[in-house]
């Protein structure tokens, strides 16, 4: 019957509709991302910030490490926005100069940390069998492993640059992602559109580019979402103990440890960079639920 | 149930293994000695400390010198606090570790999970968004800033509790370090136990009891809490260790003499047998927290067979 013209004909319209009327996955995601109030908002906010920490540093007349032996812990006025700081540097400009480097160690950890996590997981999730038990078994093994005292071991014994706090706190957080990743490429090597995929002759490669990378890919983009604060905050826990950026250089960490040194006598110390970097982190995490809303299959 | 258990603790061996021999290589091959200082110690001097700490045996008699003592509990003299053991120093700052962070930890899954069940409860009215919303807060405010608002208030403008200090661990001594390290795993034990008691009292044997006729009170008590409380205990060992890894900025903040800020001084000072100790430690304690979380999984979860 299939093979009759007239209903080739008319299956070849249909299908022809079809993609003139379908939504592919992306298309439906964005619509419901859009949707979401809250994390279009971030996504405002976050974008100001970005674009601010770029530009405010050049267009400022103060730069981040001109000292100003006449302006030591001046309040918040016209001249100096935030106030300055316990070397009278302008905080303003610290603020910003701050969140460049927090945000540049919270992207690039959280790349170190997906691109490591999605191709051991995807690996061991696909090769299957005796492998992948290997590979979990080893994970499982990391996992107890303190990490964070090892990364303040490294970091105090062979010098703190800014480079190796990338590599080691990127290093920490690719557990979870290859967890994850293992876990759904697990699931989908069972699903029957795999399986009618392979059975109508597709070769193997192109079932991984047109099936299992844009089904991971959702859930990639939302864990990397959230993994961006998480380094945020990694960085600043060691910035904050003094281990992470070296002056006169800054970040979010060694401005808000500088503030609470301060904070009796000048408040606005800890409370903008505090501010910024709390503010930063609630629209990520607003982001990542707003993308996990709009990708989640279960929700369609 | 006990193969289920006997199998974890041997599965630990190997991970424990491992763990000594990263940190002990990790600390032979870190640039630096802890005896280096401004003044260079005559050569004859320095031959002495290194026979004196087994410095000058090779590095394989080293590993499995060090390893044969661990393996008895004995962590090896410190480097830097000459008269002491790392036994010494640890077992001095490991109590008051322990106090506020097993007060923390408790405090935190008791305090979260009720304000979680409450918010379930009253989905979507008012007291459901704004628990929610003040859970957001406490989940995007690292401890290294809540710690200092809330010595600013309470310390600062307040006077009701000091910004620091232990004092054999007295009440009002431990209850900012104590919020501080908490607030973090109260709001996200908060978001679980919400999402997963709504789920729950969504499901089919929920509406079977109350078609029964029994009273709501009862259901979320003996019916719902127990399923709900899957993802809550999955969480522990995560929480357990952001509490331990937590523990090394606040004692730093607030000045307590625990294990976090003598780990904290010793990779300061490079008193590399003190670090090795604590960091083989904390795994064990990780290892040890993370079987008996397990251990409590399969119990709570019927479906776990071991």
């Amino acid at each position: 019957m299939l093979t009759n013209k007239q209903n080739l004909d008319a299956l070849d319209k249909f299908s022809e509709n079809l993609e003139i009327e379908g939504r592919s996955l992306w298309q439906d995601a964005r619509i419901r991302f859009m949707r979401n109030k809250a994390a279009m908002v971030s996504l405002v906010i976050l974008f100001l910030i970005t674009l601010s920490v770029i530009l405010v540093p050049m267009l400022s007349e103060f730069a981040f490490d001109d000292t100003d032996w006449y302006a030591l812990h001046e309040a918040p006025s016209a001249v100096h926005l935030f106030g300055t700081d316990s070397l009278g540097r302008d905080l303003f400009v610290r603020t910003f100069i701050g969140g460049r480097i927090s945000l540049m160690v919270g992207v690039l950890g959280a790349l170190v940390a997906v691109v490591i996590g999605t191709v051991y997981g995807a690996t061991s999730g696909f090769i299957g069998g005796k492998t992948d038990r290997a590979m979990m078994r080893i994970l499982e093994i990391l996992y107890s492993i303190p990490f964070m005292f090892l990364v303040i071991v490294l970091v105090t014994f062979f010098g703190r640059n800014i480079i190796l706090i990338f590599v080691a706190i990127g290093a920490i957080a690719w557990l979870d992602m290859a967890r994850i990743v293992r876990g759904q490429t697990l699931s989908l090597r069972g699903k029957e559109f795999i399986e009618a995929a392979h059975v109508s002759g597709v070769s193997k490669w192109n079932i991984i580019r047109r099936h299992i990378i844009p089904n991971v890919l959702g859930i990639v983009a939302v864990y990397s979402t959230l993994l961006v604060p998480s380094m945020i905050l990694t960085e600043s826990f060691l910035s904050f103990l003094g281990l992470g950026v070296q002056e006169p250089m800054t970040s979010w960490g060694a401005l808000l440890q500088e503030g609470s040194q301060t904070m009796e006598v000048a408040i606005w110390q800890l409370g903008f960079p505090a501010a910024f970097m709390v503010i930063t982190l609630f629209c990520f995490n607003y982001i990542g639920d707003g993308l996990r809303d709009a990708l989640d299959p279960k929700d369609r | 149930m006990f193969k289920f258990i006997l199998k974890r603790v041997l599965e630990a061996i190997p991970t424990m293994l491992i763990l000594i021999t990263v940190s002990f290589f990790l600390m032979r091959f870190a640039p630096g000695s802890p005896f280096s200082s401004e003044r260079t110690l005559p050569p004859q001097v320095m031959e002495n400390i290194n026979a004196k700490y087994g410095l000058d045996k090779p590095v394989f008699e080293q590993y499995t010198t060090y390893l044969t003592n661990v393996i008895q509990g004995d962590l090896g003299p410190s480097f830097k606090y000459k008269d002491f053991t790392v036994n010494e120093l640890v077992s001095a700052a490991l109590p008051v570790s322990a106090k506020i962070g097993s007060v923390a930890f408790v405090f935190a899954v008791v305090f979260g999970v009720a304000v979680g069940t409450i918010a379930a409860l009253r989905q979507n009215t008012w007291l459901d968004y704004s628990v929610m919303s003040t859970a957001m807060l406490g989940i995007v405010m690292p401890s290294f800033v809540l710690a200092p608002v809330l010595i600013y208030i309470f310390s600062i403008n307040l006077g009701w509790f000091p910004a620091g200090g232990w004092l054999d661990g007295s009440i009002q001594y431990m209850v900012l370090p104590v919020l501080g390290m908490s607030m973090l795993y109260v709001a996200t034990f908060a978001r679980i136990t919400r999402g997963s008691m709504i789920e729950v009292l969504n499901s089919n044997f929920i509406r079977t009891a109350r078609s029964k006729g029994l009273s709501y009170s009862y259901i979320v008590l003996r019916h719902a809490l127990k399923p709900a409380m899957l993802p809550v205990v999955s969480y522990m060992g995560p929480a357990f260790v952001g509490i331990i890894t937590g523990s090394v900025v606040i004692e730093t903040i607030f000045g307590l003499p625990g294990i976090g800020k003598l780990f904290v001084n010793a990779a300061f000072n490079r008193d590399y047998s003190l670090v090795m100790g604590v960091t083989i430690l904390i795994g064990f304690l990780f290892i040890v927290f993370n079987a008996i979380v397990d251990i409590l999984l399969a119990y709570v979860d019927p479906k776990i067979r071991y």
